[in-house]
Formats: structure tokens, sequence, C-alpha cells
């Protein structure tokens, strides 16, 4: 809600510390949501996550695909708290990145409440740190099978810090484009689309697995997969609701939204594969809740059932495409597709929102459907400036990376024996 | 005596051992095997992605048999392992030279 009512004031033209006028009072409601919020999606990166992304890698990897959105979490946990939270959140410098007011969560009590809400700085700080580790992590689906292990904590600690911040700072902190009025409700451009080009740009620099394309690799375990994909689902509902910053109305409504979107994407998904494949495959059924999930991510707290309704339907074919046929087309090596599926439906829901915003849900928001089409050339704009942004900071992030951990990318040796063993002598599975 | 190997689809290997415990088989030993002839392999997708596995799975039976019970066994084999679809599998038979069993040291015929 917070970030909704940013926006809003912010159109008004009625500057946001005009909430100080009245001294901000602790609701024990909201910050009990807030933190069971965040708890959720914590279990997101280092279970949901984990074991969505461990399941797809090939047997020999499992350990260590699990491994880079666990250490992902790690990294992003401690960089969050020192720096990350100040420079997303802390006040507004020149639209383009927050002070360092909350630098190590300094001088911060637990009777201190974040501007604009009801709950206490700390648990703000929590919740905004489970988004920013698995951005982090929903990268690594696009460089997993080669990643140097090193490279990816030095990855993740530059990226979190350079890329992520300033964007979730432009869209959520008060920057650039929540000025402009962008529409981004729980992480479409700042989560999806931001993990998605990163990861894209990460896996050309690494270049395509040894064998990709001529050998098979097939995924360790789908059975994984579901259950990290439900897991995923699960931790969603503090994603999506929980981006309300309130136990609230508004958090229900996001709820069904959320939960109707990944639905149906689970369904078009699978039903894509039915008619193409001839097989109804359950590796395509969750990849479709997944899509759906990412697709509504932006909308969720401004459209209503039936806005959620298509953008999830569409959303399944979008990912379908993204996993499929563009990544053929293209012959890039997005290991396990954080392109196809989080950054083009993140475009696609970023999109849908400009388009199915309806002020009966959320009076922040109105789209071209009630008579706003300059909604869509805003979320045009966000969605432009976020790709612009990421795709460049993390080509330069990834060359600074590659310096300090003398290359990128594993030797030959080590990707063939497969990482589990090699790097971290440890076997996930002894059958 | 005679070694029938025979080479089916693991559904029918119920079906098989009931028959061949009809015609007074007294034992048999079941391999899980995995291999191609005719029926080639099979397709996974997964995202899209193809993959031909070329071996799929079968159950081999192996049983030795007196010379006289041969045709009953083999007649049996194909009556219950047959589906009419291609990959109904194969029989093999060899002569078998000796048979011992370790506990008693009863030999041939009478080890079985």
């Amino acid at each position: 809600m917070k970030k909704v009512l940013f926006i809003f004031f912010w159109i008004l033209g009625v500057p946001a510390f005009s909430f100080a006028a009245s001294a901000p009072v602790l609701n024990s409601g909201d910050t009990a949501w807030m933190l069971i919020s965040s708890a959720l999606v914590m279990l997101m990166t280092p279970a949901g996550l984990a074991l969505f992304y461990g399941g797809m890698g090939r047997s020999k990897n499992i350990l260590n695909t699990i491994g880079l959105s666990l250490i992902a979490y790690a990294v992003v946990s401690v960089v969050w708290m020192l720096w990350g939270f100040s420079f997303a959140f802390g006040p507004d410098i020149d639209g383009i990145i927050g002070s360092t007011k909350y630098l190590f969560l300094g001088g911060v009590s637990g009777s201190d409440i974040f501007p604009g809400t009801n709950i206490p700085v700390f648990v703000e700080a929590a919740f905004q740190m489970t988004f920013a580790a698995i951005t982090v992590a929903l990268a690594s689906g696009s460089v997993v099978e080669r990643v140097k292990f090193s490279s990816w904590i030095w990855f993740s600690l530059l990226w979190v810090t350079f890329i992520y911040a300033p964007i979730a700072h432009w869209v959520w902190g008060g920057g650039w484009l929540s000025k402009l009025g962008a529409l981004d409700f729980a992480g479409g451009t700042v989560v999806h689309i931001n993990a998605g080009v990163a990861g894209l740009v990460f896996a050309l620099m690494l270049g395509k697995r040894k064998g990709y394309g001529t050998q098979a690799m097939p995924p360790v375990s789908i059975t994984l997969t579901i259950l990290g994909a439900a897991l995923l689902w699960f931790g969603w509902f503090g994603f999506n609701a929980g981006s309300a910053g309130a136990a609230n109305g508004l958090a229900g409504s996001a709820w069904v939204a959320t939960n109707t979107a990944a639905a149906i994407s689970a369904l078009s998904w699978m039903y894509c594969e039915w008619v193409v494949n001839k097989h109804p495959t359950m590796l395509g059924a969750a990849s479709g809740a997944i899509a759906g999930l990412v697709a509504i991510t932006p909308a969720s707290g401004f459209v209503n059932l039936e806005g959620s309704l298509v953008i999830g339907l569409i959303s399944g074919i979008v990912g379908f495409l993204g996993a499929g046929a563009i990544k053929r087309f293209f012959k890039y090596d997005d290991s396990l597709d954080a392109f196809g599926v989080h950054a083009l439906n993140g475009i696609w829901g970023a999109l849908a929102t400009g388009i199915f915003a309806d002020p009966l849900i959320n009076a922040a928001g109105k789209g071209a459907l009630y008579g706003n089409p300059k909604q869509i050339l805003i979320q045009a704009i966000a969605i432009a400036a976020t790709i612009a942004y990421t795709a460049v900071g993390t080509f330069i992030v990834v060359k600074v990376v590659s310096l300090l951990t003398g290359g990128i990318r594993v030797d030959e040796e080590t990707e063939t024996m497969g990482l589990d063993l090699a790097v971290h002598s440890e076997k996930g599975f002894d059958l | 005596m005679k070694k029938v190997e025979a080479i089916i689809k693991p559904f029918k290997l119920d079906e098989v051992k009931e028959a061949l415990i009809e015609a007074g088989i007294g034992g048999m030993t079941i391999v899980e095997v995995k291999g191609y002839g005719r029926q080639k392999g099979h397709t996974e997708i997964y995202r899209g992605a193809e993959y031909v596995v070329d071996f799929i799975p079968k159950v081999k039976i192996e049983v030795v048999v007196k010379d006289n019970q041969l045709d009953l066994v083999v007649e049996k084999v194909i009556e219950h392992a047959k589906t009419g679809k291609i990959g109904d599998g194969k029989i093999f038979i060899y002569d078998v030279r000796k048979a011992i069993r370790i506990r008693t040291l009863d030999v041939n015929e009478d080890a079985l």
C-alpha cells in the first residue's frame, strides 16, 4: 500500500512527507501480516526456487544449482541490511538513488515507523530484503551448470548493490519512475524483467553449456521442480498480497488475482504443449504456474478478476513460446529459462497493468480500458528503462566479476564431471 | 535341458509367471533390463525440447526346463506376453550342459 500511496500522492503533486502531518501509528495487524509475508517470501528462495531450478538441471549439478539460490539469499541478506535497503528506500536523492539514512540500519529503533506505512522500519527492511534476494537468485536460472561459484558470490554482492537497489528505488523508493506514475505492484519490472534480462546477459557472456543442442540434458527430477513450483506459488501470496503493505482488502484482492492468474496460466501452458507436442507435460504445467505468477505480479494490486484471467491465460502462451520457440530461434543457452519465463512475462505483466488497471480495485491505478491509455506508455518507459539499465549494468558487473575471480566459467573438466562433485565435493543423489 | 530367455513387456510379467507355474515350471529368474529392437526408443519432452531415449525398460525371464517341457513353455510365454503391438519382445533358447543344486548337489533334471 505504501508504494501505491506514494505513487498516488506524487500524481496529485502532494509531497509524500505530508504523511508526517499526522504522526504515523504502528498497526499491529499490518505488522503481523508483513512479518508473515516476509517469511512467506523468504521461503521462495532457498526452498521454492532452489527446488524448482534444482530439479530442472542435470543430476550432476543439482546441489550447485540449489546452492546458487541459497548463497544468493545469504549474500543479499547481509548486503541489504548493511547498505542495500538504504540506497533503495532511504529518502530520495534526485529521483536516482536513496540516501544513506538507513545505512547499517544505524539509529533505527523498534518504534520507528517506515514513512507512508503503519509498520516498523525493521519489518519493511526485512520484507524488501526477501525481494532483493529472490531477484538475484532468479537470474541464476540462466547461468547454472557452468558459472563459477566464486563468480556467482561476487555477482550477487555487486549486482544487488549497483543494479537492483537503484531500480527498486526508481520504481518503489520515490525515484523517477514512480514520479512518472509507473505502476508495479509487486515487482514486474523491479524483480522479473530485471532478473530475466540480467540472466540473459550473463548467460550470453558465459556461453552455452558444453554439449548444448547436441546432447540430451534431461532434468534430474520433475518431482522436485513441481514441489519447488508449489512452494513458490505459496510464497507468492506474501510477495503479491504482502505488497499491499497492510492487512486489508487490497491484500485480499491481490491474493485472488495472484492465485487465479497462476492457475489459468498452468492450464494454458499445458494446453499449448498438448496441442503442439501432443503431451500435457507436468513440467509445462508447473512452468505455466510460475509464468502466471510472474505476469500477475505487477498487476496484482490493480486488476480485477477478469484482468487476472486474461493476464494469466496469455502468460502461459508467452512462457511456452519464450522457453521453446524463441530460445531455439535465437540459439542462446538460457539454461532454465529465466529470460523466457521471467523477463518476457514481466514485460507482458507490466504492459497488461497499463491496460487492465481498474480504479475500482485500486484508485492509484487507471489503465487503458478505464480511459487512461497513457498508462501503457508510462509502463513501456519503465520497461525500457529497466531493460537498458540492467543490460548495460549487468555487462559491467560481470566484467568486473571476471577480473575479480579470474574468469566466470568453470573449466571443461569440472563442467563434464558435474559441479556438485568438482566444486563442492558432494553428491545430490547416490542412486 | 534348455534355457529359455524371454524378453517381454514389464506389464505382462505377472500373467506369464502364472502361466508358467500352471505349466509346472518350478522356478524362474527375473532381470529388469533396458534395450531396443524394432520398437526403438521413446520420446521425452522437457519444455519443448525433445529427447529420444533409445533404451526402454523390459523384463527378461530366464527359466531352465526339461527338453519335453520346452514347447509348452514357449507356447505359454507367447500366448501370455503377446499384445500384437510392436515391442512384445523375443524368446531365445539355449542348450544347457549341466545344472547343479548347490544345497543337495542334485544334478541336471533333478536340480531343476
